[in-house]
């Protein structure tokens, strides 16, 4: 850890919160319909919308409806990005010449990107055309990001009214989301984002000449582009000169801006954030991770001022940012410590005004330890995914940061929209298990929390680790899971735990070495991607409308103040103890016992 | 069910032509005529031919140049076309062999090195295209560099400290030293 790296990280939260109220207020003035800055602009774009779909603004909806209506969108999202990657090679802007993506690829990749997951199994410069990109990842970037709002809204809703039937409307809540909140803010990144260098074309692919050529190994292809084998079944190679290089460019700058400001994490190219022309200086680096967290900051603040009072916001903002600050001191450690295997080879691994040392496989030297760790915490604490590292290469325990932030349910700031309304679920659950201590039923913001709604949140939060750890045993148990395994001994279980982790969160981000894109990997995946987000969803709607049948209860003098730094504690503890007691044992497995192995050898 | 539908069709049609098509065109036109060498990958270009950009690496294994970092990239190290990290784990043999033929590549180009081994010049970075390397690790080639060219080796220090970036703003990021820059400007000298 060095002074600098600490001041870095401490500028980061500085900045983030300091943008919480302001954005915080300007949303709940979106979502309360009052005037908010933009409507001259935006609103009769708006109002247009609504004609063709044939819908009125102030139509209300129950909860069924509500979930009908995000169901049958995301429905459609999925069927058309699917069909988009299936006849890309039809289609004009591909002027790579992509042909269609295989079914398993395409199904993974659509289900991935209509959860706000974004696991990527294919490498976006060698598969996809830019219009695929473009109005496929693109859109649903913008659009899973607002469903996750939307959502959020109505469980805000069904908190703050009395005695209601209603939680508002989806349509509504869906496009302003989008025109008023994710647009203005992607357009103002990306303009920032070019100015450092990230790429804005429709050009193809740049040719430069080398001014060393570089000589390699090429292997040797048959006449169906199948690698030749040589006697011992090794790829047969051929020396060969590389005299150019071929710069992949694209529009990226607006699709990486909505990737990060909609905890979404797609990169437009293979590396995702790793690569300079998607994240090209420090600057660019603190913009970025700053979007990751910015809309699930603020959000708290708008559900403190739709619910009439923000102190509820706050005490939930400082649940978050505390859990997740406990957690980077760990990753800078174990980052910064590097690689005892490197120190026994004579290499310098000490921070020096020189370099930033520590173990630099798989980091930019632009970015160091600091940058990196505060990335890779930032990225699964949100259900972003995106990386400017390769996780896979981090120390045991520097992954092992982001692999428990992810098994914490993404709640942990997490997904816009969803992150909170996770949060929420586990606050009933604090207020729940503080009503067993003393014997009280329990109250949340006024309402009484009763049976029905305590099997909706424990219904929430047992779905998660079913399919994480389900999934990962069955990978860990059956040859087409193990052959996909890329690091040999414990890292390699790692690699599955992280797999599932991150598609059973929505969060995206990977052990790379893992070969994901595989049909076992496509499909359970895909599935896991489509049960997290839509059992979560489901159950959260139905939460939302019976909070909102409910009469609201004066607060007496039992009634547990869900504000207080007693009441942060608390939550963060059940948040804390849920997700130890589930994945501790498989945390165990995979990169503890890395650790130990590492350290001892 | 039957009154969402028409929503659902039309709302993804709208917001599709809006996130996915206007707003990208959007973008572009702002970005084409606002920072039209950034939007257009940076490239540098010598007697109007592209022979690199200034942001991504190139390799080089050449005593007279400055080596960048290692790359996983395939089928040939920094191909721009295909990013890719190694992603090898910290305890996978792979690694340590890996590591360990830099280190002999590095220690044949220039034998009786007495400096310490930058852990930058031995390890992959991410991307495969990173195109800096730590002020560590330039320092530890200037000597074989100024070798290979027959220069004093304040000359090349000089040099390298001229394309030494500090931390923008003075906090963020780290030092670094852009390679392919580097090397451009060695040859330009000669």
């Amino acid at each position: 850890m060095t002074i600098n790296g600490l001041v870095q990280i401490g500028l980061y939260f500085v900045v983030l919160l300091a943008l919480v109220k302001p954005l915080g207020w300007y949303m709940a003035r979106v979502y309360e319909g009052q005037p908010c800055g933009l409507d001259r602009v935006v609103g009769p774009l708006e109002r247009l919308i609504y004609r063709l779909c044939g819908v009125r603004q102030t139509d209300e909806m129950n909860w069924k409806t509500y979930a009908v209506a995000m169901l049958l969108f995301n429905g459609a999202g999925l069927f058309a990005l699917y069909a988009l990657q299936r006849w890309q090679g039809f289609f004009p802007l591909n002027p790579q010449g992509f042909g269609a993506v295989a079914p398993d690829l395409a199904f993974n990749t659509a289900a991935s990107f209509v959860t706000n997951t974004n696991w990527q199994a294919y490498g976006g410069e060698t598969t996809l055309s830019y219009l695929t990109q473009m109005l496929g990842l693109n859109v649903q970037n913008f659009v899973s990001a607002a469903t996750g709002m939307a959502i959020l809204v109505a469980l805000i809703r069904g908190l703050a009214r009395r005695s209601a039937a209603t939680i508002g409307n989806f349509w509504t809540d869906l496009v302003r989301s989008t025109l008023y909140i994710l647009l203005p803010l992607a357009l103002l990144l990306s303009l920032l984002l070019v100015s450092q260098g990230v790429v804005q074309t429709f050009a193809s692919y740049q040719t430069a000449t080398l001014l060393q050529p570089a000589s390699y190994a090429k292997p040797v292809m048959d006449a169906n582009g199948q690698p030749v084998l040589d006697e011992q079944g090794q790829p047969k190679t051929e020396p060969a000169t590389a005299v150019e290089q071929v710069l992949a460019v694209g529009p990226a700058a607006s699709q990486i801006a909505i990737k990060q400001l909609g905890t979404n994490g797609g990169g437009f190219f293979n590396v995702n954030s790793a690569h300079p022309f998607e994240n090209p200086t420090p600057w660019s680096n603190f913009l970025q991770v700053l979007a990751i967290l910015l809309v699930p900051a603020a959000l708290c603040y708008t559900l403190g001022m739709m619910v009439g009072d923000t102190r509820q916001g706050w005490a939930l903002l400082a649940a978050m940012t505390i859990l997740l600050l406990c957690f980077i001191p760990l990753g800078l450690w174990a980052e910064q410590s590097g690689n005892p295997a490197f120190t026994a080879l004579g290499i310098d691994q000490a921070s020096s005004a020189g370099q930033s040392g520590g173990n630099m496989e798989g980091k930019e030297t632009r970015f160091g330890i600091a940058n990196s760790v505060l990335w890779s915490a930032a990225t699964t604490a949100a259900s972003n995914g995106s990386v400017n590292s390769m996780h896979d290469s981090c120390t045991p325990l520097g992954g092992l940061v982001p692999l428990f932030l992810m098994q914490f349910g993404e709640v942990v700031f997490g997904g816009v929209g969803s992150g909170l309304y996770g949060m929420i679920v586990f606050a009933i659950i604090a207020v729940f298990v503080a009503g067993l201590m003393v014997g009280r039923t329990p109250e949340y913001l006024g309402k009484k929390i009763e049976p029905y709604e305590m099997k909706m949140a424990s219904l929430l939060i047992l779905i998660m680790p079913i399919v994480v750890l389900g999934f990962t045993a069955v990978a860990s148990v059956t040859g087409v899971g193990t052959s996909s395994i890329f690091n040999p001994g414990s890292h390699g279980f790692s690699e599955m735990l992280y797999a599932y982790s991150s598609m059973g969160n929505n969060n995206g981000s990977a052990f790379g070495g893992l070969s994901v894109n595989t049909p076992f990997y496509n499909l359970t995946g895909g599935i896991a991607m489509l049960i997290s987000r839509f059992w979560w969803a489901i159950p959260t709607l139905a939460l939302a409308g019976a909070l909102a049948r409910k009469k609201l209860v004066p607060a007496g003098p039992g009634t547990l103040p869900t504000y207080t730094p007693l009441f942060i504690v608390l939550l963060i503890g059940v948040v804390v103890l849920v997700g130890a007691l589930t994945f501790v044992p498989a945390l165990a497995l995979g990169p503890i016992i890395e650790h130990i192995l590492m350290v001892s050898r | 069910m039957r009154t969402q539908l028409r929503p659902a069709l039309v709302s993804l049609v709208a917001l599709t032509l809006i996130t996915g098509l206007l707003y990208p065109l959007v973008v572009t036109g702002i970005a084409q005529v606002l920072f039209p060498r950034q939007a257009n990958g940076s490239l540098i270009l010598i007697n109007g031919q592209p022979v690199g950009s200034s942001l991504i690496g190139q390799p080089f294994d050449a005593p007279k140049y400055f080596w960048g970092r290692p790359s996983a990239t395939s089928p040939f190290p920094y191909n721009a076309a295909a990013s890719s990290g190694s992603n090898l784990g910290p305890t996978n043999d792979a690694l340590i062999k890996a590591v360990q033929a830099r280190i002999d590549a590095l220690k044949t180009a220039d034998p009786d090195n007495p400096l310490p081994l930058p852990v930058d010049l031995v390890t992959a970075s991410g991307s495969g295209l990173d195109p800096h390397i730590s002020p560590a690790s330039a320092a530890y080639q200037v000597r074989r560099v100024a070798r290979a060219r027959g220069m004093e080796e304040a000359a090349v220090r000089q040099l390298v400290s001229q394309h030494t970036e500090g931390r923008q703003l003075g906090i963020l990021g780290e030092p670094r030293v852009n390679v392919l820059a580097l090397n451009l400007a060695l040859d330009t000298l000669k």
